[in-house]
C-alpha cells in the first residue's frame, strides 16, 4: 500500500502502517465537552444550522499538517468555527473582538 | 422512489475515481471487488451534504463485503477473513468477471 | 492592560519586563502581554467565544448547553450492555435486537438515537470488529464517548489491514477456525458487536451478566469473561 499516493487524502487512512495502538485514555476536559455540545445543537432539527457532513469535510480540508497536530476536539471547534463563519451566522471580526474580550477577562481573573 | 440497481448477492467493483473533496467511499477499497451484502436503502448524498445542498440527491446505500485478500495484497489473517463497508450506488459498477 | 507593580515581573537583558504567562524569559517579546499568551488555548477562547455569541444572537441558550452537557453525560456503554445482556437469556429478544435495534431497544426503554445501529453477532465461527476509518463514527446512544485510541491513527489505519495483529495488542487471541468481519462504519450505520456469552455464567441474572458486558467487547477489541 502505497503511503505516498498523491491522490489520496490524509484523513482516509485505513490500511496505513502505524504504531502499535496506545489503549491510554483521557478525560474529556470541559471545553472538549462544550465543543460536541456546540456541534450537536448546531446540527439540531430545531436549528439545522450545520450538518456533521460539512464538519467533516472542513476537517479534511485542514491538511495534513494541521490534522496531525491538533487534537480530536481542536479539529471539531476549526470546523465548527469555519461552517459558521462560512454561513455567516459569526463574523471574523466581532469573533476576534470577543475573543480578546474573553482572553483579558480571564487573565484578570487569574491574576486576582 | 429510488429503486436498487444492484442486488444482496451481486458482484460490484468499486469506481477507480480519486477526486479531491469529500467522498465516504475509502481509498483502500477504489477500484476493488466486493460482494453485496444487503441493500440498505437511500440516503442522502454526503458529497452534496458536505458543501452546503439542503435538498441532496438520495442514493442508494449498500454494504459490501470484500475478502481482505481483494483488498491487501501482504494479508496475513485467514483467506476467510473480511471487511465491509457501506458505499452508495454512484461509486459501483457491476462487474463482469464474476469468479 | 497592565499587570504592573509585582513580584510576578522578573528582569530581561533587553529591559522589558514580562507578566506571568510568558514561557521564555529570555527572548525578545513587547511589554503587552497578548493573546498568545494566555493559558487558555486559541481553540478554548475560540470555543467560548463562539458559544458566547451564538447565546447573544439567540441561537442556543445556556439552558440548552446545560441540558445537552447533562445528556451526554449519562450515556455510557451500560445501555449496550443491558441489551446484550438481554439478547443472553432471550434468544427471540437477540433474534429481534439483530433485525431491528431500534425497535428492539425500545422493548427495554432505550433511545439508540438518529443512526440506526447494526448489531453484528458473534459467533463460534465469526468475530466481528467495529471502526470508523475516516472519522470516528461511533454508536454513542448504546456506548457514550469512544475512547480515544478508538480515533487515533494507529487504530484506524491497522485494524482495517491486520485486525488480529491488533486484537493482540488488546490481549484478545481468537481460536482457531475463527474469521473476522471488520466493519468500516464510513457512512450512515454505526455498529455494536454482540460478544458470545461466556463459559461459567450459567445462572447469572441479567444484571449480572450486564455488569461482564464492556465497552471494549462491544466494539470488538475484547471478548468477555465470566469474572
Amino acid at each position: 500500500m502505497t503511503e505516498s499516493n498523491p491522490y489520496r487524502r490524509h484523513h482516509d487512512m485505513g490500511g496505513f502502517e502505524a504504531d502499535p495502538v496506545d489503549t491510554s485514555e483521557h478525560d474529556k476536559a470541559p471545553w472538549e465537552k462544550r465543543v460536541d455540545a456546540l456541534m450537536r445543537l448546531l446540527s439540531d432539527d430545531e436549528r439545522q444550522l450545520l450538518r456533521v457532513d460539512e464538519l467533516r469535510r472542513a476537517i479534511e480540508d485542514l491538511g495534513p499538517d494541521v490534522y496531525d497536530r491538533l487534537s480530536y476536539y481542536e479539529r471539531w471547534m476549526s470546523a465548527i468555527t469555519q461552517i459558521m463563519l462560512e454561513k455567516k451566522v459569526i463574523g471574523a471580526t466581532e469573533l476576534g473582538e470577543r475573543m480578546a474580550r474573553i482572553d483579558a477577562r480571564e487573565q484578570a481573573a487569574r491574576n486576582d | 422512489m429510488t429503486n436498487p440497481v444492484f442486488a444482496t448477492g451481486d458482484t460490484v467493483r468499486v469506481k477507480a475515481l480519486f477526486p479531491p473533496g469529500h467522498v465516504r467511499t475509502p481509498f483502500y477499497c477504489r477500484g476493488k471487488r466486493g460482494r453485496v451484502e444487503r441493500v440498505i436503502g437511500p440516503y442522502p448524498n454526503p458529497e452534496q451534504l458536505a458543501y452546503g445542498e439542503r435538498a441532496p440527491d438520495a442514493l442508494v446505500l449498500y454494504r459490501v463485503t470484500f475478502p481482505q485478500g481483494e483488498l491487501w495484497d501482504d494479508y496475513e489473517g485467514d483467506s476467510s477473513d473480511v471487511l465491509e463497508l457501506e458505499l452508495y450506488e454512484t461509486w459501483l459498477e457491476q462487474d463482469e468477471d464474476i469468479a | 492592560m497592565s499587570h504592573s507593580d509585582d513580584h510576578h515581573h522578573h528582569e530581561h537583558p533587553t529591559g522589558h519586563s514580562h507578566g506571568m504567562y510568558d514561557v521564555d524569559p529570555t527572548h525578545e517579546h513587547p511589554p503587552q502581554p497578548d493573546i498568545e499568551d494566555s493559558a487558555l488555548t486559541r481553540f478554548q477562547l475560540t470555543q467560548m467565544a463562539v458559544e458566547e455569541l451564538l447565546v447573544e444572537k439567540g441561537i442556543l441558550t445556556p439552558d440548552e448547553m446545560r441540558a445537552q452537557l447533562e445528556r451526554m453525560d449519562a450515556l455510557s456503554p451500560a445501555q449496550g450492555a443491558r441489551l446484550v445482556a438481554r439478547a443472553w437469556v432471550d434468544e427471540a429478544f437477540r433474534t429481534r435486537l439483530i433485525d431491528n435495534s431500534q425497535t428492539a431497544a425500545a422493548e427495554l426503554g432505550l433511545d439508540i438515537g438518529p443512526m440506526p445501529i447494526l448489531v453484528m453477532e458473534n459467533t463460534p465461527e465469526v468475530h466481528n470488529v467495529i471502526v470508523c476509518t475516516l472519522c470516528s463514527c461511533y454508536p454513542r446512544y448504546l456506548l457514550g464517548f469512544p475512547p480515544d485510541w478508538y480515533k487515533s491513527r494507529s487504530y484506524r489505519s491497522r485494524v482495517v489491514r491486520e485486525p488480529r495483529a491488533v486484537l493482540t495488542e488488546f490481549g484478545t487471541g481468537l481460536a482457531d477456525g475463527v474469521r473476522i468481519r471488520v466493519h468500516d462504519s464510513n457512512a450512515d450505520m454505526r455498529y455494536m458487536v454482540l460478544p458470545m456469552r461466556p463459559a461459567g455464567t450459567d445462572g447469572m441474572d441479567e444484571e449480572a451478566l450486564a455488569a461482564l458486558v464492556t465497552r471494549d467487547c462491544m466494539i470488538g477489541v475484547t471478548l468477555p469473561r465470566a469474572a
